[in-house]
């Protein structure tokens, strides 16, 4: 092996675009990169719907910053008013708009797509959950991707103060302030973050500095990071079942086929049915309902004006949920300090779902009820915790008025309790956490089934 | 191809778990809108006509528009020029339409200063280039928020201005439209009451906001109509590729056994 | 499952049609970004048409005037400065301003709407070399720094290059062509409309 030159790695079959390969491959892994990520990393041939989003998650990105590369072009990140009287930041959202050739279009694509990035990678990490994508030999892409998701969140928000509406202003406002809820260093943080005693034109640069430049630096070099992993232990599938154990004579997985061209292939379907949802949205529901461009944020900034109900975008919701669960004051600690904690471990403790998970079997095919019930039941408790971060605190639900006593104090009764938004947030916010944490008990004792050889298909 | 008799089986009992996790999905968002409906302490809003189509109705709301909004309000996002895409001609616009500016290329903004006008009215007049998507909420559309607002000043002399709103409660803008509607009062129950006639019938006046908020919903967003014929090709562009791709996925899958 | 060397016809002809129909919708996508990038309608603005009041500028007297952010000159040429023109025409590098940009109508001895007023000339004040502006230089001889022998015209201070009273540049120097005429047209008598000629309207 030794006597292998580089130059005899890839030998051409006499053609012009041969030899120019030939000539490649000599010095950069060109081909041995096609095969090793492509054309020979193979597959289980049993993926199924889930397995779309993570080919859509690279695509959303890829949009994000083509569209945020363009959209650079003409904002300006500046907190000044204009001769109109408008924040030169927010104007330069209406320039796009209306003044730029396609700006329109370009903005929408990366308003929409903002919000298209969650939900496919919320959908990504479920299937993760559904088929224990994480468990040994995985945990490391798993770790990976929930730092992916960290810094997802950190775009989206600092994103989000860029266009200078009311919304832009105060929910950076609030989110800012929980900084302070640290002990000791908590106001200096928090005025450090800013570079001002309020959300200012200083936040507002090194926003931009961050959504524009560090963030998407580091989150492109983790993605990157998260698909070597990947492709170093290859992928896990619905069944939950090593494919890699079994093998032809020469290595090749039974089960496994090559990524490229079938997957590819598969994938470019899965892209235009994502890409008709996502033009749906673009060209006729962009607002989608006030959830993806909130109204207030069509508002200029105005530190003076606190808007009446002031909600994250949808997709921080669950969290906020988790945060203002939190009215207990522990130890010396206020509730203020709890929230935070309970917001920040609600998304830190997803990175050690590979050790709480003890149970035998991956997938959950073959997983018993207690899992089946308990994930069910931790997807419904997610989605009614974010929908309750979208409502204002004393939501009840179905309209209800709760009967009160004469001071005000809500009376005692079964209903006052049971459609309380703030009680059932509570609740659900302690469930949250005891899934995971109790996930080592009760993942083992579950009646799991056997898992088969190999994967099933057809 | 059944070598594992419980399979069938199995792959039933999982579609049926992800048909009650789905039906779960979807019931919590449809919990959402129903409670949306009941719980918002509804401020009632009339549905505002719909103009967009209308070429005439536009072009009226932009006459209204600069003869009684632009003295206070600018439009600072939109363009003299773009009111071409109404119908308008250019001698029309510079003729009728433009008292701030003689280029045709200038935003619509106000002669007085920002500064100006915060020390004369108290509060700086908005730019209203995007108050129609602005004032959209749960309760109805941001067209229906202006077409209810403008109809809804009534007399409260405890004002400083003379006037209030229902909609806008101590609202900082005196009724501009009087002249038109004439006046309103409040009576016991909350409900509005005219009393006093303007130069137009009720129904005339509600024709006349329905052509500003008709301007008002354009402006926020002049290439909408654009965007929404551009998108129903894409649409069926991406149905063409569905097509393709699917049809060329079929192929390439036969080899999978 | 390997396909090597069994690519059938079907297969192939998919191929082909979905990357063409996926071309198409990439080359499509493309176009927004692209044209993104053109002048936008605030630019478009901006470099609309300036209109110009000659009424108060006197015989040997030049106006500066902004266009699309450049300074335009509007002279008003003496009889004394037309007759240099035709004087030194060896001189120059392209008399004719065969090379040069000016609207058709301008191209003439005295590089200005002839027929209307041929001592009024509108032109860009930026020389054709690097994008320096020029500066007057309207006195012969020596007395403004310049040789014994001008006669009259524009020194460019970056590089050198000198022009005559129609902008037009001298032999050996660095300036390619002549300065820019710009389009314009008469409103009235005393009103010049720069940025928009007649053919134009």
């Amino acid at each position: 092996m030794a006597t292998n030159s580089n130059f005899e790695k890839y030998k051409s079959d006499g053609s012009l675009l041969g030899s120019v390969l030939e000539w490649v491959d000599a010095r950069f892994p060109l081909t041995s990169m096609w095969k090793a990520h492509l054309s020979e990393y193979y597959a289980p041939k049993n993926f199924n719907f889930w397995y779309y989003f993570g080919s859509l998650a690279l695509l959303v990105l890829v949009l994000q910053v083509v569209t945020g590369i363009f959209l650079a072009m003409n904002y300006k990140p500046d907190a000044s008013l204009n001769a109109a009287g408008l924040p030169v930041a927010f104007a330069s959202v209406n320039y796009i708009m209306n003044d730029v050739s396609w700006g329109w279009l370009i903005r929408y694509m990366h308003s929409t797509g903002a919000s298209a990035f969650f939900i496919v990678v919320y959908l990504h990490m479920f299937r993760g959950m559904l088929y224990g994508s994480y468990r040994k030999p995985r945990e490391l892409i798993w770790v990976f991707g929930v730092l992916v998701f960290l810094c997802l969140m950190a775009e989206a928000f600092m994103g989000y103060l860029l266009p200078w509406g009311q919304m832009s202003l105060w929910g950076a406002q609030v989110i800012v302030n929980l900084f302070g809820a640290i002990p000791l260093i908590g106001d200096p943080l928090s005025i450090w973050v800013r570079g001002d005693f309020v959300i200012g034109d200083a936040t507002l640069n090194r926003f931009f500095a961050f959504h524009v430049v560090a963030v998407p630096l580091v989150l492109i070099g983790l993605v990157v990071a998260h698909v070597l992993a990947l492709h170093e232990v290859g992928s896990n599938n619905p069944d939950g079942v090593e494919i890699k154990k079994v093998t032809d004579a020469k290595g090749i997985p039974l089960d496994g086929i090559p990524f490229h061209p079938y997957y590819t292939v598969k994938d470019i379907v899965g892209v235009a049915v994502f890409l008709m949802l996502f033009s749906f949205v673009v060209f006729f529901w962009p607002e989608g309902g006030g959830y993806f461009l909130e109204y207030n944020n069509f508002f200029q900034a105005d530190p003076m004006k606190t808007p009446a109900h002031i909600a994250p975008v949808w997709y921080f919701t669950p969290f906020y949920s988790m945060l203002r669960a939190m009215v207990w004051n522990f130890f010396w600690l206020d509730a203020k300090f709890w929230g935070v904690v309970a917001m920040g471990a609600g998304v830190v403790i997803l990175a050690f779902l590979p050790w709480l998970d003890r149970a035998p079997v991956k997938s959950i095919r073959y997983r018993g009820p207690i899992f089946k019930t308990l994930l069910t039941l931790f997807v419904f408790t997610f989605l009614v915790l974010g929908f309750l971060g979208t409502k204002v605190p004393g939501y009840y639900f179905f309209g209800y008025q709760p009967a009160t006593n004469p001071d005000g104090s809500i009376i005692f009764s079964p209903l006052n309790y049971l459609l309380s938004g703030d009680l059932i947030a509570q609740a659900f916010t302690v469930y949250y956490f005891l899934f995971f944490l109790t996930m080592p008990w009760w993942s083992k004792i579950d009646q799991c089934k056997p898992v088969p050889e190999r994967v099933t298909w057809k | 191809m059944q070598t594992c008799t419980g399979k069938g089986d199995l792959e039933m009992k999982t579609m049926q778990k992800l048909k009650i996790l789905l039906a779960a999905v979807l019931f919590a968002p449809a919990l959402a809108v129903s409670t949306a409906a009941l719980a918002s302490e509804a401020l009632h809003l009339d549905p505002a006509p719909d103009v967009s189509g209308d070429k005439d109705a536009l072009q009226n709301g932009a006459r209204l528009f600069v003869n009684y909004c632009l003295s206070c309000h600018g439009a600072s996002a939109l363009r003299y020029n773009k009111l071409l895409e109404l119908g308008l001609t250019e001698a029309q616009i510079v003729e009728n339409l433009m008292f701030t500016t003689d280029k045709i290329g200038d935003p619509m903004t106000v002669a007085m200063t920002p500064a100006d006008a915060k020390k004369w009215f108290g509060v700086t007049p908005p730019d209203l280039s995007i108050i129609a998507r602005a004032r959209a909420s749960a309760d109805g559309s941001g067209a229906d928020w202006l077409y209810t607002y403008l109809r809804s000043f009534y007399r409260d002399e405890t004002r400083p201005t003379g006037w209030n709103n229902v909609v806008f409660a101590n609202v900082g803008m005196p009724h501009i439209l009087f002249d038109l509607q004439g006046e309103q009062i409040l009576d016991a129950e909350g409900k509005l009451q005219p009393a006093a006639s303007g130069t137009l019938l009720a129904a005339d006046y509600d024709k006349q906001v329905a052509d500003l908020v008709g301007f008002l919903t354009w402006m926020s967003e002049p290439q909408a109509e654009f965007r929404k014929r551009l998108g129903v090709g894409v649409l069926i562009f991406l149905v063409l590729l569905f097509g393709f791709a699917y049809a060329l996925k079929k192929e390439y899958w036969k080899d999978v056994h | 499952m390997s396909n090597q060397g069994k690519m059938d016809c079907g297969r192939r002809r998919l191929i082909v049609a979905t990357a063409a129909v996926g071309g198409v919708g990439v080359a499509a996508t493309a176009v927004p970004f692209v044209a993104s990038m053109l002048p936008s309608e605030r630019a478009k603005a901006a470099g609309a048409p300036v209109e110009a009041d000659i009424s108060k500028l006197e015989p040997g007297q030049m106006m500066v005037v902004e266009w699309r952010g450049k300074p335009v000159w509007i002279i008003n040429r003496t009889p004394e400065m037309l007759a240099t023109l035709s004087q030194m025409e060896d001189e120059l590098a392209d008399p004719p301003s065969a090379k040069s940009i000016q609207p058709e109508y301008c191209r003439n001895n005295t590089r200005s709407i002839s027929d209307k007023k041929p001592e009024i000339l509108v032109m860009v004040g930026i020389c054709t070399h690097l994008g320096c502006s020029p500066s007057a230089k309207f006195k012969a001889g020596a007395s403004e720094g310049m040789s014994a022998s001008w006669k009259g015209g524009f020194l460019c201070p970056c590089h050198g290059s000198t022009f005559d009273f129609a902008g037009r540049v001298f032999k050996d120097k660095p300036a390619p062509t002549n300065l820019d005429i710009p389009p314009h047209k008469y409103l009235s008598d005393t009103r010049i409309l720069i940025g928009e000629d007649t053919q134009g309207a």
